[in-house]
């Protein structure tokens, strides 16, 4: 090993060591910042290392290709608002995922004489998973953005088709460690992950978001790792282990907290798509009778209570209503009410969607309480307000065994003493489960733009000195 | 040479593992900047893509730009927002309940 190289295996080990100090940071919200400086200055030091590489003899494409990306990269991050955050994840995996898939096809091309049998093998899963990922996030980001159907797109013998797909990679690849010069099995390998990448994403609903963003996650990491071991860099195997593990334990949480088998959600979650729509809403829409509440209403509710819990859903982020929210909360504080926001695990469309919308909000991030610590409080509190939730609120999770959700860990809500729900209307909602709490005697229905709603709250509470 | 691959199969191992433990301390509350930081350390694959770019391989040169450019994307810009992201969680006034968040207090 020559002086120069060596120096470049060792910027690479202060790299990693760096990446996991960045990751130990994100440990507690005071100490974040921190962390993430040391993970930027361990990028650094790895780029600056591979610059001194032996195999680089020209700059002018790398030049080019940094300039391109910072200024996209900068672009989006400066201006992308906080509710589009699911949106940039996925995209940004999807370009994660083309970055790792581009670098086997170029490795396969130029150097595939010069490797190991393990070598070419790690190659050609890189390739797969890396054009796996690109077309899944692709296709989630696409459903987050809504140009194509969030709804499940399903069909008889999908599954075999999807687990025939990931077999004949697995064979490709097997054939290419074989003869190694069979391009076209290489690119049909490439073809194989893209087209996975598509089916895949396909039949699962928007509700199932934050699995397949953390899975997807998962893969860009293994991808990342599988480049490690084509190149023989530690520094992509390390890497790439942490982001794939960190995918790996958010899709984990995020099972749990939907009730739904590890299996069932590696496999891309296919047949739980189907659960929720097949389900007929077996309490029956038809006649049954809500309390539909106005502002007025509401507000004299509020006036009376002493304690309010929020708690927030994908709904919030949609109507953007966070500040609203805010705004309330500081309302019913400044008289004296005692005011927590109530998180649970797959709010939203990603994990913790929602917190960073209400620290976007300037929430102070010791009122959010995840589902465990917050559960036993609904029992003693006066009122709880529902901003576009769901299903974490549906008490048939927890009485109704014929229900595609029960099982699921959900808020305690009904024990409360009245609670408010903001809804648009009182159409069950993408997953087509009826919710038992809207029909509750002491349930509000306020239907309308949650934002709207909030601030005439506001303007109630005000009104009511 | 058959035995490298059994050693980056032990980094491997090891990194997951370590991965594993030092990412179960993230409190939910932060599991957005967890995921757009990975996602930035993940852009790691920058390091290849430079090899590619950088290589006297034509095609392997234009795909490294592409490369190049999408990891970049990814490193410049998954540490920004998660910056940007992180400068938000903020604590105001520090109420009587606040030992309930125990696990944010780790460091």
């Amino acid at each position: 090993m020559t002086p120069t190289m060596l120096v470049v295996s060792l910027s690479y080990l202060v790299a990693a060591v760096l990446f996991i100090l960045c990751l130990r940071g994100l440990s507690s919200p005071e100490g974040a910042r921190r962390g993430l400086f040391l993970g930027e200055l361990g990028m650094l030091i790895a780029v600056i290392g591979t610059l001194l590489h032996k195999d680089i003899i020209r700059y002018d494409w790398i030049i080019a290709g940094v300039v391109v990306g910072s200024g996209i990269g900068v672009a989006i991050s400066a201006t992308i608002p906080m509710t589009k955050m699911p949106e940039r994840i996925a995209l940004s995996h999807s370009f994660g995922g083309l970055a790792t898939a581009l670098v086997g096809v170029a490795e396969y091309l130029r150097e595939s004489d010069g490797l190991t049998y393990f070598q070419i093998a790690a190659l050609g899963l890189e390739t797969f998973l890396g054009f796996l990922t690109f077309t899944g996030s692709i296709m989630a980001f696409g459903k987050l953005q809504g140009f194509i159907s969030g709804a499940p797109v399903t069909w008889k013998g999908q599954n075999f088709l999807n687990i025939g797909l990931f077999i004949a990679a697995v064979l490709g690849i097997g054939v290419l460690v074989y003869d190694r010069e069979l391009h076209q099995v290489f690119f049909a390998i490439a073809g194989t992950g893209l087209a996975l990448g598509v089916m895949a994403v396909l039949p699962i609903g928007g509700a199932d978001m934050p699995v397949v963003i953390s899975l997807l996650n998962s893969y860009a990491g293994l991808a990342a790792c599988a480049t490690g071991f084509a190149l023989g860099s530690q520094i992509l195997i390390i890497s790439g282990a942490l982001d794939g593990s960190s995918g790996l334990l958010l899709s984990l949480l995020m099972s749990k907290a939907m009730n739904r088998s590890f299996a069932n959600i590696l496999f891309g979650a296919f047949g739980t798509a189907l659960a929720p729509g097949a389900a007929s809403p077996q309490l029956g829409k038809g006649g049954r009778s809500y309390n539909e509440a106005t502002v007025e209403d509401a507000g004299a509710v509020l006036k009376a209570s002493q304690t309010v819990i929020f708690i927030p859903g994908y709904g919030m982020a949609v109507s953007q209503a966070q500040h609203a929210v805010r705004d309330l909360a500081a309302s019913l504080e400044r008289r004296g009410v005692e005011v927590k926001y109530a998180i649970h695990p797959v709010a939203g469309r990603m994990p913790g969607h929602m917190n960073v919308l209400l620290a976007e909000a300037n929430v102070s991030y010791d009122k959010l309480f995840d589902l465990d610590d917050i559960n036993d409080d609904f029992a003693r509190t006066d009122a709880v307000i529902v901003v576009g939730a769901n299903d974490v609120v549906n008490p048939a999770a927890k009485k109704d065994p014929s229900s595609p959700i029960y099982g699921m860990p959900v808020f305690n809500v009904e024990q409360s003493r009245s609670v408010i729900v903001l809804k648009r209307s009182m159409n069950p909602g993408f997953s087509g489960v009826e919710n038992e709490l809207f029909f509750q005697p002491n349930t509000m229905m306020v239907l309308g733009d949650a934002k709207k709603t909030l601030l005439a709250m506001i303007s109630e509470l005000k009104e009511g000195h | 040479m058959s035995s490298e691959w059994v050693f980056n199969l032990y980094v491997f191992v090891l990194a997951t593992f370590v991965g594993y433990q030092v990412i179960s301390r993230v409190p939910p509350l932060l599991h957005t900047p967890l995921m757009s930081g990975t996602n930035a350390i993940s852009g790691i694959s920058l390091v290849a893509s430079l090899l590619a770019a950088g290589s006297h391989h034509f095609v392997s040169q234009i795909l490294g730009f592409i490369a190049v450019s999408c990891a970049t994307i990814n490193v410049v810009g998954g540490f920004m927002i998660t910056d940007r992201m992180l400068r938000m969680f903020k604590r105001k006034d520090p109420p009587p309940a606040r030992a309930k968040l125990g696990e944010g207090k780790a460091s």
